[in-house]
């Protein structure tokens, strides 16, 4: 089974700091690494190998430095990793990223045909949980979001839960399809030193746009259709309320009262 | 982009429940619809959803759009985002709203793509640009550290989904009505490689978070599993339900889909009360969108006593209880 983790290299999400005056980020001295969601993506892709066999390829779009995450990835357990690289990407939205991964699984499967395709739920620098189905109409092909558990691998087809609102759906895919993960789908291990050692020799395989045949009317942040026009901190005023009292008692009885005065209970 | 007109509203149906979103949407969609002087519509999907028509109307819908098939029955997302990209091709609308639940992130998603347009994600105010009439999205990134407006100026309709319980319901008025429009299918459309084997009713009693208004919160603070115990009661007694941050979860005192915060769930209670929860970034992205939040902490020091609109220090075992007390007065 040929399976594929998508990534992307976001920062982390302990430094992001805003400048208060420009609502812009303090990008200077942010470390970067794994968006978060995507560890439990890769995590279960590996797992999955080791229970069926097969490989686990990666893939990420983003600038050199993004090259930092897929020998991160090499070292949790993966075996091939491509990135795609081109000014033509920057500035994508979620329409445009999708179309070049989209493409970038095209090509990957002219070597090797890729079954399933695991995206973490959303990333953790632009929380929007697209790329996942995105993907998967591009391609045409069938997809599950909020993915919690993987029932069963079978030859042609795998079966996963769901979480809804209101509890679980269990749905049937057959290959190639693609899933997008929550945190509950796995536990990301620690990185051998093996893996350490694994991460350093690797290949990168690096693609542009022409690589992989992509439209440049698709991509980048003059042809994407939707645009950040404008961003600030948010409101967030400080001002807590101390509830005062002699003790607990007397300050649950005080903020029940408060509570009931400002209509809030 | 003259052709593309009026503003719709997904009303979702799961298990034959109209979800509370779709009068949201109503609402949000009203304020846009009228900016431009233009319909409000409802696209409703699914098996036996017809029904539903009278009650957006009540609720500030012109037009309904039913797609109405039994193999509608379950979400499957290539079926879905077929169908709905077909409406969209055949009835031109200008904006679209969906709600952010799970099933509509992901429709919203998967239709953006078939349909050839722009989506914002998980928006919390929509607004309409009087200049050129586009949609300004509003949203929050970055877990909740920075807020985004985006638009989709060349392609429409502009898509956008958004945050459940970020507006208010619309107000029913009785007996408005409108015209009801039955989507001419095509069967085709239904056929998917996906199957839909059953759903699972969540194991956990109570009230689903995306809908309480109250969300009694506990975190590293309780100690013991146990302690959520206590904070059902409260819950209970203010008609709410019981969430956690994430070291709750991890230990398996709580089950995830209860975690609150960047790798969990956002909500957007009236009341979000906070039981031993230190208040990092992470979790406070999940949360902050609550109208008032209180926190009960032994530390002072704890970064939720700054981030909550009411700080109770002292140890939630002896604040809760007396909480619970003075309630029943």
């Amino acid at each position: 089974m040929h399976i594929l983790a998508c990534v992307k290299q976001t920062p982390k999400s302990d430094n992001v700091k805003i400048d208060p005056a420009t609502g812009c980020l303090i990008r200077s001295g942010a470390e970067s690494a794994m968006n978060p969601f995507d560890e439990y993506a890769l995590e279960e892709a590996v797992t999955l190998k080791e229970q069926v066999g097969g490989t686990v390829s990666v893939i990420t779009m983003g600038p050199p430095a993004a090259e930092n995450v897929l020998r991160d990835s090499i070292a949790r357990g993966a075996d091939k990793v491509y990135q795609l690289g081109d000014m033509a990407f920057a500035g994508s939205d979620t329409w445009s990223t999708s179309y070049a991964l989209s493409k970038g699984v095209e090509k990957i499967n002219a070597g090797q045909k890729v079954d399933l395709i695991i995206c973490g739920k959303q990333t953790n620098d632009s929380d929007t949980g697209h790329i996942g189905p995105q993907i998967s109409a591009w391609l045409g092909i069938p997809n599950a979001a909020f993915v919690r558990r993987v029932v069963e691998v079978g030859e042609n087809s795998i079966t996963v839960e769901r979480l809804t609102e209101d509890g679980t759906e269990v749905l049937q895919l057959p290959y190639p399809c693609v899933i997008s993960v929550v945190k509950e789908i796995s536990n990301p291990r620690v990185r051998s030193v093996k893996g350490r050692m694994a991460a350093k020799r690797a290949e990168v395989v690096k693609w542009t746009a022409d690589d992989i045949g992509a439209d440049k009317t698709k991509l980048g942040v003059k042809n994407c259709p939707t645009r950040v026009v404008k961003s600030f901190a948010p409101k967030r005023d400080s001002n807590a309320v101390e509830v005062e009292g002699a003790n607990g008692k007397e300050k649950a009885a005080k903020l029940v009262e408060l509570l009931k005065e400002n209509k809030y209970i | 982009m003259k052709d593309w007109k009026n503003v719709w509203i997904l009303a979702e149906v799961s298990r034959g429940k109209l979800s509370p979103t779709a009068y949201e949407l109503l609402n949000a969609g009203r304020a846009l619809a009228d900016a431009l002087g233009e319909k409000l519509c409802a696209v409703l999907l699914g098996k036996n959803v017809k029904k539903f028509a009278a009650d957006l109307f009540e609720h500030g819908a012109d037009v309904v759009y039913v797609c109405d098939a039994p193999q509608l029955e379950n979400y499957i997302d290539d079926v879905y985002a077929k169908t709905l990209a077909g409406m969209i091709k055949q009835y031109k609308p200008n904006k679209f709203l969906l709600p952010a639940t799970n099933m509509g992130r992901s429709l919203s998603a998967k239709t953006a793509i078939f349909a050839g347009t722009g989506l914002t994600a998980d928006a919390t105010e929509v607004l309409i640009n009087k200049e050129d009439g586009q949609l300004h999205a509003t949203r929050p990134t970055f877990g909740g550290n920075l807020m985004a407006t985006i638009t989709c100026a060349h392609t429409r309709p502009e898509m956008c989904s958004l945050r459940p319980m970020s507006y208010a319901k619309a107000e029913r008025t009785l007996g408005r009505s409108g015209e009801v429009v039955e989507f001419a299918f095509n069967e085709q459309d239904f056929t998917s490689l996906a199957k839909f084997l059953k759903f699972i009713k969540s194991e956990g009693e109570g009230l689903d978070l995306s809908e309480a208004e109250v969300i009694v919160a506990g975190g590293r603070g309780l100690g013991k599993p146990e302690g959520f115990a206590l904070l059902e009661k409260l819950a209970k007694r203010l008609g709410g339900a019981v969430a956690a941050s994430r070291a709750p979860v991890d230990s398996g005192w709580v089950e995830y889909r209860r975690q609150i915060g960047l790798t969990g769930r956002t909500v957007k209670p009236k009341l979000y009360i906070a039981c031993g929860i230190s208040g990092q970034i992470q979790h406070m992205a999940g949360c902050s969108g609550a109208d008032v939040i209180v926190a009960i902490n032994k530390d002072p020091q704890a970064p939720i006593m700054k981030l909550a609109h009411y700080a109770v220090q002292g140890d939630l075992y002896e604040v809760v209880p007396a909480m619970l007390e003075a309630l029943e007065k």
